[in-house]
């Protein structure tokens, strides 16, 4: 019996260190990341990187202006035409939709929110890319907007769904109309949890790459209008480092440090403003 | 689901147009046309999907699916080895990620204080925002070069009469792909097995706790089987990432359209074939046969998808019936 127990308990003891072991391991992942990303990126970036265009394959000294400036395009672009119908159609989900609809739309933004990225890809190609006879920056920011409706509307739901009834009622009890409640109570009380969804939306489908291959295309100058080709952050990454040249994997390693830095510095600040926001009942 | 109608609150009542103020009606139709979006954006995806495809469906039939000749130069093409390499990176990153991510799970849940919970949890999700690219990227410079120089090696004197590590170690191929998809997938499994264990009624550990099992007995015999539904559902959500991932693996594949049994040589995938070969097919067939790759995976990962999402809302159902 006492050796049964002892097997018990040795059986329990090493199970669990094994659990811990693997929550390290997978949290220590994200630190190798980030430490190879700052040795690589950081001894290649300077003040040109950020300010040339790039230059032929072979010489040195080139940088990715552009495609930093591609990026911002396309992605204000993508929050300029996902944010508000994801917002919106958030609000209807949470506040006007019957159970049929709203179960329908809620599981096909689910769905769409699943689509892999380079089918969007294709779709984006083949809605704007073929009629317009050209890949564009619209395209690109089409693409990237497709994502980020789906979690901006999921996530604006589920802010609003967490206002407290209290305050629904004692706004109709005012005697609020329906969208007057909603649009000076209700959603500025969630106002925190949506920006961040929203913040968190736009980190994700920035560093998108897939929808940009055949949106997007790629660039070696500035492009000359949101009809034009354009480079972007992410195409660069992944075409410096997948050519032969060493001059563009040092590149591709500084663009990938701007890229995640970026990334990070979004995710964590949206995250910061919900640990730090009143809105969301805990 | 089952809720009475006399049970919704007020607020979630379905309104009709006539039911609503001037003002509200505005209100209503307009947020109700941006949700319509969602639904009309989904079909014209599908829609388009199958247009775009009409020429390779109608030359290859049913044979794209079973053929395993991709040859744009003479106008052949099957996709079984994209399917094939599509799968078998999937498996091999689940192999490594389910474990790994369930095990992680369990710790989070049951044994790490609520501080150390919480701050490894952010740190999962921030590893869940890194953009694909970046793995593809120190993949390529870092992973590739020790599976060549060191892991194939060993792995091939060590396993290398069975048919799965032999040839050349080249260090681009299955495994390689399969290694960093477990690396991208494992967030999702700890995110949401975690959410799913939390969730389990605080009874069931003391039950068992007080029937005298140790910890690891009631976290195996009691907590896992009551959160197996919602652990399900992150395994299927990480299978439709890892069938849908495009860049990091593109970039670690190696680009070899044939079946090979051994997982050390190169392959393909869907995803990294469209990814390719797009922007550079010549010819309608040839551009169809790529968008029909496209509507393959899309329905492989809508099917995953749709699977995932259901044990999702199964258990958080069961989750909030408590409460």
């Amino acid at each position: 019996m006492t050796s049964r127990n002892a097997r018990r308990n040795a059986v329990n003891n090493v199970m669990l260190s094994l659990t811990a072991v693997c929550a390290f391991l997978t949290v220590s992942t994200l630190f190798l990341i980030l430490a190879y990303l700052v040795y690589n990126g950081g001894k290649s970036i300077n003040p040109q990187f950020f300010t040339n265009l790039p230059v032929g394959q072979g010489e040195t000294g080139g940088g990715i202006a552009n495609a930093i400036v591609g990026s911002a395009e396309i992605v204000a672009l993508a929050s300029v035409f996902g944010l508000p119908v994801g917002f919106l159609a958030g609000v209807y989900l949470s506040e006007f939709s019957g159970k049929v609809l709203g179960f329908l739309i809620r599981y096909t933004a689910d769905l769409l929110n699943g689509v892999p990225s380079i089918v969007i890809g294709i779709f984006a190609w083949a809605l704007l890319v073929v009629p317009m006879h050209g890949y564009s920056t619209i395209a690109a920011g089409f693409a990237l907007s497709l994502m980020l409706v789906p979690i901006t509307a999921r996530a604006t739901e589920q802010f609003l769904q967490e206002v407290p009834r209290t305050m629904r009622e004692g706004a109709l009890a005012l005697g609020a109309s329906k969208w007057r409640s909603i649009a000076t109570v209700i959603v500025p009380a969630a106002r925190k949890g949506i920006m961040t969804g929203m913040i968190l939306g736009v980190a994700r489908i920035s560093g998108e790459t897939a929808p940009l291959l055949f949106t997007a295309l790629g660039n070696q100058f500035w492009n000359s209008g949101l009809t034009q080709p354009t480079a972007s952050l992410p195409v660069v990454i992944f075409n410096y480092a997948t050519a032969p040249y060493e001059d563009w994997h040092r590149q591709a390693w500084a663009a990938g440090l701007v890229l995640l830095g970026l990334v990070l510095i979004a995710n964590i600040s949206a995250r910061l403003i919900v640990s730090r926001g009143m809105s969301i009942p805990k | 689901m089952a809720t009475p109608s006399a049970a919704i609150p007020a607020t979630r009542k379905r309104p009709v147009a006539g039911q609503l103020s001037g003002a509200d009606g505005v209100a209503w139709a307009v947020t109700l046309f941006f949700a319509l979006l969602i639904l009309a954006v989904t079909l014209a995806l599908v829609i388009q999907l199958w247009n775009n495809s009409a020429p390779s469906r109608e030359k290859s039939g049913f044979g794209f699916l079973t053929s395993s000749l991709w040859n744009p130069v003479t106008d052949q093409f099957g996709a079984l080895p994209f399917i094939y390499g599509t799968v078998i990176t999937a498996f091999l990153a689940l192999l490594i990620s389910v474990p790994l991510g369930v095990g992680a799970a369990i710790y989070l849940s049951e044994l790490a204080p609520t501080k150390l919970s919480n701050a490894l949890t952010f740190l999962v999700e921030l590893l869940a925002a890194v953009p694909s690219v970046i793995f593809g990227l120190i993949a390529i410079f870092t992973l590739v070069p020790l599976m060549r120089s060191t892991i194939e090696p060993a792995l091939k004197s060590a396993l290398g009469f069975t048919p799965f590590f032999t040839g050349p170690a080249f260090g681009v191929g299955y495994l390689t792909a399969g290694l960093i998809l477990s690396i991208m997938t494992f967030p999702y499994i700890i995110s949401v097995s975690r959410e799913a264990l939390m969730s389990v009624p605080r009874e069931q550990r003391e039950a068992a706790l007080a029937l005298g099992a140790t910890k690891w007995e009631s976290t195996w015999d009691a907590v896992l089987p009551f959160a197996r539904l919602g652990i399900m559902g992150s395994i299927f959500l990480a299978l439709a990432r890892a069938l849908g991932e495009t860049m990091a693996v593109t970039m670690v594949i190696g680009n070899d359209p044939a079946i090979h049994a051994s997982l050390l040589s190169p392959g393909y995938t869907i995803a990294a074939v469209v990814a390719n070969e797009f922007t550079e097919a010549t010819g309608k067939v040839y551009l169809a046969a790529l968008v029909e790759l496209g509507l393959v995976l899309f329905v492989l990962t809508m099917i995953i998808n749709g699977l995932a999402q259901l044990l999702i809302v199964v258990t958080t159902k069961k989750g909030s019936a408590k409460a």
